[in-house]
This record gives C-alpha cells, sequence and structure tokens, in this order.
C-alpha cells in the first residue's frame, strides 16, 4: 500500500502541453542571481521575513547566495519552507515578501526573492543531494494526515525531523493536492511539484493513495493513530444553478487545470467563456489562451474593482488577450447536448449594494467551453457529529498550533483558511507539525 | 576661467594628471594613445636592466559583485631594452612637446651606473626622473626598489648621486612599506631631491584559491606576495601623503606627485587638499582604459568653480591643516545622530549596527512612545555604567518577538479590511529611534544608513569652549581627573 519515491518520474503531462507553458518567470542565470543578490540590503528583522507566512529568513538565504554558498542557501530556505521550490514559483510574491521589500521606499525596485529562492532551490536539486534534514529519534507516535498537498506536506515534514511516524491519505494517484494539480503551468510544473515530494519521502514520510476518507474511514484512522491531521482543502467549484449546467462543453476551473497539467486536455475549442473573476479563474483563462482558444472572455458580475484576484493576475490575464465582461451574470446556457452559448444578464447595484438584473438587456454569448470559476464550496461533512468544530464549512483551529476543538485533531490549509496561497498551507502544516509534536509529548509527559 | 594648468616642481604642466609608472606606460604607442585621450603626462614604466616576468603576475579582490577593489601585481620593472625605451621616449616628446614625460629609473645601487642612466634618459628628452624606491617584490630581493626605499641612508646616498648629475627636476618615489614614511622623505629632501611622490605599492598577498589551496596571482602552483593598489589603498595613501606634507622638521615639504587608489576626480581632490601637486593613475586605467581622465579633468574643474577656485594651487593643502594630532582635538564638541523618519525606509541597518558594533543607544520604540521620552542631554562619553539603562528590547528578542508572528497572503475577499498597508510608506515601527542621553556621536548609524541624508549628525552644544587632551593634561590633571573634566553629568 505505502509507496515511497520517484513521484517525478510517474509525472504524467504532454510535451505538447508544456510547450505552451513556458516559465512566466525565468530562472536567474548565475551572475546575475549573485548581482541581485548584492542588491539585498540585509534588512535586520527584515520585513520581507516577516511578509513570508512561512518567515523563511530571505537576507540569509539571498546573503548565501551572494558568498556562493548555495548549499547553505537552500537549506535555509528549507529550515522555514520545506515546499520552498514550489513557493519560489507559485507565491504572488508581489503581495507577499516582494511586496514588503524596503527597496519600494529607495529605489523602487524591489529586490526579486522569488527568483533569488528558485536559484538556490533548482540549485540543490541540479546538485542531486538529499534533503539537508534526517528524521529525528523515534518516539514511537502515528500522526495520519488526511489529504496530500502542501499543509499536510509541511505538517508531515515537521513531524518526521521530531521522530514522529507521518503517513499520508490522499484520494488522487499522486500527491501533492492543488500544489501538483492546481497551479497554472506557467509558475509550477506538475513534475516539478512532484520533483520535491520526492525528497520529502526521503524523509521517511509514507503515503496511500487513491483513498478517499469518509466517516467510516476516519473511525478506522482515529482508532490506529494518534494524533490525525487535516490537510483536506475545499471541495467542488461552485455550480451557477442555472439551466444548461448538465451540457457538454461546461466544466470547472479545478478539473481543467488538472486536466491540462496532467496531459488529459491538450486542445480547448476557439471560444471560452470563463465564469469568475477570481485568480484561479485567471490561471484558467490564461491557460484556455495558451491552449488555442481564439476568444477567451472572464464573466463577472461585478467591475475590476472588486474583483478577487490581484492585480499583477489582472495585468497578466490582459497581457495573454483575455477579454473581460464585468457587470454581468450568466442566466441560462444554451445548447443541444453541447454548450454553445451563454445567456447573460447585465447587472446594476441597487441603493442597498445588491445586484439585480437590468431587465430586457440580455444578450447571448457564442462558446464552445464554459469554465466555471466561481469558488470552491467546503467538504468538511465528513467530520460532521461530534468530531471538530466547523465555522461556515472551515474548519476551527487555534492558530498557533493547528489544534482543532478535539484535542487529537489537528488541521491547516485552505480547510482551515478558507482558500489562501501554497505558502499559506505549508505554514499552517508547519506549525501544526510542531503543534501536534509538542502535544504528543505532553501526552508522554502524563503517561 | 578655472584651469587645470599647473606647474610641479618647474615642470608645465597641461593637468596635474599624470598615468603612474606602471603597465599602462610601457611604450611610447600607449603613452601617445594616453596623452590623446587626455592625460597631461606620464611616468614611463620603470627602466633600467631588462628583466624576465613571471606568468601570471596580476590578482584583485573584489567585493560585494564590485570588481578589483584592490589590485596586486608580481610585474617586475620593464622588461624592454634601455635604449628601445628612451629611442620612444625621444619620439613621444617630439610628437607631444607640451605633455609631461618623467622617465622612471631603477638601477643597481652603483654611482657610475645611475649618472650613466641619468644622463641617457635626459638626453632622451625626459621632463623629469623618478627613482624607483618603492616596487615591493622581486627587485628588493636584488638590493633595488623598496630595498632602497627603506632604509633613509640608502634614500639619501643614491638620491645624491642622482643629483651630481641630473639636469631636470628629480622625484623620489617612495614605499609604504615602513613605519615611518617621513624618515625616507626627509633623506630624499637632504640628499636635493626637487619633488616626491607616494605612495608605491604596499605588501600584499590578494587570496588564496580555495579549491587548489594556492595563493593568487598564480605561478606554477605559487606566488610571491606582490604590490597592492587601487581603491582599498587610497585611505592609506591620503594619510601618508599628509604625513610627508605636514613634516616641517627639514624646512617647508617637497612638491608631492600624489599615488594610491585615485580614480576619479574627487579622488584627485583630496590628494590635492593634502598638498599634492600633481596625481598618478595606475589601477583605474588598467580597470576601464584611459578614457577615465576624461570626467577627472571634466568634474574637477566643475568642482573647483563652484568652489571658486582657479587654479589647482589655489586649494592645493588646504585641507592640511584640518589634519591633527589626536590630542588636539575638541574634547568639548559633540553631535548625536537624528534618524530623518521621513526618508527612514526601515531596514533597520542602523539599529543592528548600534547594538552590535556600537553604543546600544538606537531602540525600537517609536509605537511606544519613544519619541515622547524627554532628552535630559547628559553626555555619555562621560557615563561608563551598563549598557542599555533603559532596558530596551535587544536584537534577539526584537527577533524572537517578530518570529511568533502569523502572517497570511492577503487576499481581496478574505480579508474585508483590504489588501495590507502600502509599501510606499515606512510603518512607523519599523523606524528606529536614537536616545540622545545615550549616544555617543560615533557615525556609525549614518555609515551604514543607505538613504542619504538619512541620518545626520547634528551638533549639541556643550556649553563648554575647547579643549584638548595636550590642554588637559598640560593643566597637570591625571587621567583620572583629565577623563571626568567637563564631564557635564557630576
Amino acid at each position: 500500500m505505502s509507496e515511497s519515491t520517484s513521484f517525478f518520474e510517474k509525472a504524467p503531462g504532454s510535451p505538447e502541453v508544456a510547450a505552451c507553458f513556458p516559465d512566466l518567470h525565468p530562472p536567474f542565470e548565475r551572475t546575475a542571481a549573485v548581482t541581485e543578490a548584492h542588491r539585498c540590503l540585509y534588512c535586520f528583522d527584515a520585513p520581507c521575513m516577516a511578509a513570508c507566512p512561512t518567515h523563511i529568513d530571505v537576507p540569509k538565504f539571498i546573503k548565501k547566495i551572494a558568498s556562493g554558498n548555495l548549499e547553505g542557501s537552500a537549506k535555509t530556505i528549507l529550515d522555514a519552507n520545506i515546499l520552498g521550490a514550489s513557493c519560489s514559483r507559485a507565491c504572488p510574491v508581489d503581495v507577499l515578501c516582494e511586496g514588503a521589500c524596503v527597496m519600494h521606499r529607495y529605489n523602487k525596485q524591489p529586490i526579486e526573492i522569488g527568483r533569488l529562492q528558485r536559484f538556490a532551490m533548482d540549485a540543490l536539486h541540479a546538485s542531486g543531494a538529499p534533503l539537508p534534514f534526517t528524521p529525528g529519534k523515534d518516539i514511537g507516535k502515528r500522526v495520519a494526515l488526511i489529504g496530500g498537498g502542501p499543509a499536510s506536506l509541511a505538517c508531515a515534514a515537521e513531524l518526521r525531523r521530531r521522530g514522529v511516524s507521518a503517513e499520508i491519505f490522499d484520494a488522487r494517484p499522486l500527491p501533492g493536492g492543488l500544489n501538483t494539480y492546481g497551479i497554472a503551468e506557467y509558475k509550477l510544473p506538475l513534475k516539478e511539484s512532484l520533483r520535491e515530494i520526492d525528497m520529502l519521502a526521503q524523509l521517511g514520510v509514507t503515503f496511500h493513495f487513491s483513498t478517499v476518507v469518509d466517516t467510516k474511514k476516519l473511525a478506522e484512522i482515529d482508532s490506529k493513530y494518534d494524533a490525525v491531521f487535516l490537510g483536506i482543502g475545499l471541495g467542488a467549484i461552485h455550480m451557477l444553478g442555472i439551466a444548461g449546467e448538465e451540457l457538454e462543453g461546461v466544466t470547472n476551473a479545478l478539473d481543467f487545470i488538472a486536466g491540462y497539467k496532467s496531459g488529459a486536455i491538450t486542445v480547448v475549442p476557439p471560444k471560452v467563456a470563463v465564469i469568475g473573476a477570481g485568480n484561479t479563474a485567471i490561471d484558467a483563462a490564461n491557460a484556455a489562451v495558451r491552449l488555442g482558444a481564439s476568444e477567451v472572455h472572464m464573466v463577472y458580475r461585478r467591475g475590476p474593482e472588486q474583483m478577487s484576484a490581484f492585480a499583477f493576475e489582472y495585468e497578466h490575464a490582459k497581457q495573454e488577450g483575455v477579454k473581460f465582461l464585468w457587470h454581468v451574470a450568466p442566466v441560462r446556457l444554451a445548447g443541444a447536448g453541447k454548450v454553445h452559448g451563454v445567456e447573460l444578464a447585465k447587472l446594476e447595484a441597487t441603493a442597498n449594494g445588491s445586484l439585480v438584473p437590468r431587465q430586457g438587456e440580455n444578450f447571448t454569448l457564442a462558446v464552445d467551453l464554459i469554465v466555471l470559476a466561481i469558488g470552491q464550496a467546503t467538504h468538511a461533512d465528513f467530520l460532521s457529529g461530534d468530531k471538530v468544530k466547523l465555522e461556515r464549512g472551515r474548519i476551527v483551529v487555534d492558530r498557533a498550533t493547528g489544534q482543532t476543538s478535539v484535542a487529537k485533531y489537528f488541521a491547516g490549509g485552505d480547510c482551515t483558511n478558507g482558500g489562501r496561497e501554497v505558502v499559506d498551507a505549508v505554514a499552517d502544516g508547519k506549525r501544526a507539525g510542531i503543534g501536534i509534536s509538542a502535544w504528543l509529548e505532553g501526552q508522554n509527559g502524563n503517561a | 576661467m578655472a584651469t587645470l594648468e599647473t606647474t610641479f616642481a618647474g615642470i608645465k604642466c597641461i593637468n596635474p594628471f599624470w598615468l603612474a609608472s606602471a603597465p599602462p606606460t610601457n611604450c611610447g604607442e600607449q603613452i601617445m594613445r594616453a596623452f590623446d585621450a587626455g592625460w597631461g603626462g606620464a611616468v614611463w614604466k620603470t627602466i633600467g636592466e631588462p628583466i624576465t616576468n613571471v606568468s601570471s603576475r596580476y590578482s584583485s579582490i573584489d567585493w560585494n559583485g564590485q570588481k578589483m577593489m584592490g589590485f596586486n601585481n608580481i610585474e617586475l620593472i620593464s622588461d624592454r631594452p634601455t635604449e628601445v625605451n628612451l629611442r620612444e621616449i625621444a619620439e613621444v616628446k617630439r610628437r607631444y612637446p607640451k605633455h609631461v614625460v618623467i622617465a622612471s629609473l631603477m638601477v643597481e645601487s652603483k654611482r657610475e651606473t645611475w649618472h650613466e642612466m641619468v644622463q641617457r634618459a635626459e638626453d632622451a628628452g625626459a621632463d623629469g626622473l623618478e627613482l624607483n624606491f618603492g616596487c615591493p617584490h622581486g627587485m628588493s630581493e636584488r638590493g633595488m626598489g623598496s630595498a632602497v626605499g627603506q632604509v633613509p641612508e640608502y634614500c639619501e646616498q643614491i638620491t645624491s648621486w642622482v643629483k651630481e648629475k641630473a639636469r631636470t627636476p628629480v622625484i623620489v618615489k617612495l614605499t609604504p612599506n615602513i613605519s615611518d614614511i617621513r624618515l625616507p622623505a626627509r633623506a630624499a629632501k637632504r640628499a636635493g631631491a626637487d619633488a616626491l611622490s607616494a605612495i608605491n605599492t604596499i605588501n600584499s598577498i590578494t587570496g588564496i584559491d580555495l579549491e587548489t589551496l594556492e595563493p593568487r596571482p598564480n605561478v606554477d602552483g605559487k606566488s610571491s606576495h606582490g604590490g597592492y593598489c587601487g581603491p582599498a589603498v587610497k585611505p592609506i595613501a591620503l594619510n601618508m601623503v599628509q604625513q610627508v606634507n605636514s613634516d616641517h622638521v627639514d624646512g617647508a615639504p617637497l612638491p608631492m606627485s600624489g599615488i594610491g587608489g585615485i580614480a576619479s576626480w574627487q579622488d584627485a581632490a583630496e590628494f590635492i587638499l593634502l598638498g599634492a601637486g600633481t596625481v598618478q593613475v595606475c589601477t583605474a586605467a588598467m580597470h576601464y582604459g584611459y578614457r577615465i581622465v576624461e570626467d577627472m579633468g571634466d568634474g574637477l574643474l566643475a568642482w573647483m568653480r563652484r568652489k571658486g577656485y582657479s587654479t589647482i594651487d589655489d586649494f592645493r593643502g588646504l585641507s592640511l591643516p584640518n589634519v591633527r594630532e589626536w590630542k588636539n582635538l575638541n574634547l568639548n564638541f559633540r553631535v548625536v545622530a537624528e534618524i530623518h523618519a521621513d526618508k527612514c525606509i526601515g531596514c533597520q541597518l542602523c539599529y543592528t549596527a548600534c547594538w552590535d558594533g556600537a553604543h546600544q543607544c538606537i531602540h525600537l520604540d517609536r509605537t511606544e512612545g519613544g519619541m515622547g521620552a524627554p532628552v535630559a542631554g547628559t553626555d555619555p562619553r562621560y557615563a561608563h555604567d551598563e549598557p542599555n539603562p533603559h532596558g530596551k528590547p535587544t536584537p534577539a528578542m526584537v527577533v524572537a518577538e517578530s518570529a511568533k508572528t502569523i502572517s497570511m497572503t492577503p487576499i481581496a475577499k478574505l480579508d474585508l479590511d483590504g489588501i495590507g498597508s502600502s509599501s510606499a510608506v515606512t510603518p512607523l515601527e519599523r523606524i528606529p529611534r536614537v536616545d540622545e542621553d545615550e549616544c555617543v556621536g560615533c557615525n556609525l548609524c549614518s555609515l551604514v544608513c543607505p538613504v542619504p541624508d538619512c541620518i545626520t549628525m547634528e551638533r549639541r552644544e556643550t556649553g563648554l569652549p575647547f579643549e584638548s587632551w595636550e590642554e588637559r593634561v598640560a593643566k597637570g590633571k591625571v587621567s583620572e581627573e583629565a577623563a571626568v573634566t567637563g564631564n557635564p553629568n557630576l
């Protein structure tokens, strides 16, 4: 049942698709990295470090690039963030470390922290060296981690470093969750996510794939393990609740992105509409452009100032050639067996801020593919009963330790924070891993 | 109308910028191109019995991504036959009569040999002679170069032989590899030298190759100490130039041609302010080529116009009276650091520098009312009790506190209060504060601050008249008592 290494070699995908998604932020060449590293002021108690959810000691790893100590640089990154390679590519650095860089107030050009971090991590991977950590001395405790995404991976790494057995259960055939299946390929290729997880396996993290954890399975796990970490993420993308959603040619952003990343989708039809205006919607729209669509629209019921996507993502989508339809909402999907159009209502705001359709102004947009990206539901229902406390579907945790309302249950990532970034999930998982170890040691002390 | 034209030891110069005796002045072809680029003079690569050089010869050290902060060489004097060098000197002087050509000479320590070489160089048309008593590598092992410069008696002896013969000005080039550079300078003057030049290169090993464990520059796995120069040596050169130019033991100082790390008009101005009449450049020209002289002249002239100086002599030596022995400095002068919050970018380099490298008087307490703390006006130079008297957090405590914070990616739809604070404005808690009553006025914070004019050193009136250590001692005070004199805290 348990598998360990070489996920990288099992990576699915299509070379044709990969060719459509070259690096959005190309890697640094060595001299450029060193030059950039020298620009870093080496701030004390650096704002970039505080802005990073995992508190990577950014000035420290950058100075090690400058000094030529790449091995030490990668260790500094991994010590704080076991998915440092994925995060260096996937992080929205504009609103995190680079957004906090004091250079904004100095000569306006922040240090390219994300690319420097990737440089250090790429160097580690190229060297073939293992993770610079070893498992801690076995303390005889077992922890089950539900879901194989970044939160569980980070939690598992902390547990292993502290001598706790860590077993991950995941419904998919490969680990990584959204880190593997859900991030735009031009930011983080699927195989790069797997490469990083291969290194984690070296710590002795074990995996149970294609295993769906339901109420029954959870009860079984509960009886066998000393603690449980819930890194279950969010659930399916919401449906629109309008006519025609059953038609062929209607999909959702997560399936669409996972589909092209794993090579199941290699082309898209000419006309694509993405419903929603969050970061995932933009990832889907950009992917549609790159996979050959000639006309990609994003459809959003409010205006650009209310969109939840980061400003830099919006700019990127515009550069890719995505078109935007603001203040409209789908009312009906038209088609016979296969979708061929979406009827849109124009919306206006009432005095109390709610949106109402303007009568008689509906129009139809011709489409061959509809991608829904209007947010994910939660799927923590199987925890209901006397299990952990939920709030609007999210698992309630003590933020410093990740502990839930039930002592032996801990949680982190999207299922607790509502759906944020990989780095937030890593930070949650890391805190929970430390929290679980401390709790287990407390149990020992009490025994 | 400001001019760069000047006269040095009787030699008319179209500008004060000379190339030092080194690879850039190896041959006539080079020197003529240098003159075309704007150099006013060149000191010919030292002429003497031709030598055989090693390969390789140069090495350098880089600093934080900048190349050649310091440079060294183990190259010897000219490897060309003397008659070739002399023929080319004649050719250069024929084609560039207004440019200065100085013949740098080094021969074995025999009177007749020196007489002959002086005669030949002057016959070739050299405007002056520079005696190379400074080369610290190779030649010194053969009893020449710095082996002469380090022994005032030898320096005096050979200079006097040269002066017996010379009709043109004689410049003695001094070595810095000596405990007191004024001693060979005085010896040269006693022997009748017309001018001095300083400094030659400094004994050095630039580094070790960490793969091969071999020093640089590498000659078949081995190296030798070489002459160090470049930007890194400028402060050492300025000090030695000042020492010689302020030395009045044997009467007025001789004209000085300043050398050592000069690469810009500012560097040149500083050497001239400490009494140099011309400046000599090597490393910068080796790094960037002869073209650097254009801005040296352009920039220096612009500065002279701004300061109201018409000639080099108008400002030559003006800073010499401002260099004093420590015992003559004013103990009752006090400055304190002031951090200008509107310019602060929040890097906190001043904070960590003050705590680890100075006097623990910068704190991160603006949001905790730090700015409201009354200034008592005490002078901490007289208070020798424990550091951090107010129990402010140490750097380790600050970092530990930060590590506890939980931060998240700001996402508009999840964070109703909007996306973070603007990175265009420095948060108040990032702006350090100087405790005036603890600040000793050391300058360190203002030196590490990356932002111009963000940390300034502000004078604080002590209400006390000038008093130097020497004056205190002269009043018969013993150390303990003298140390507390003027203490406003008592």
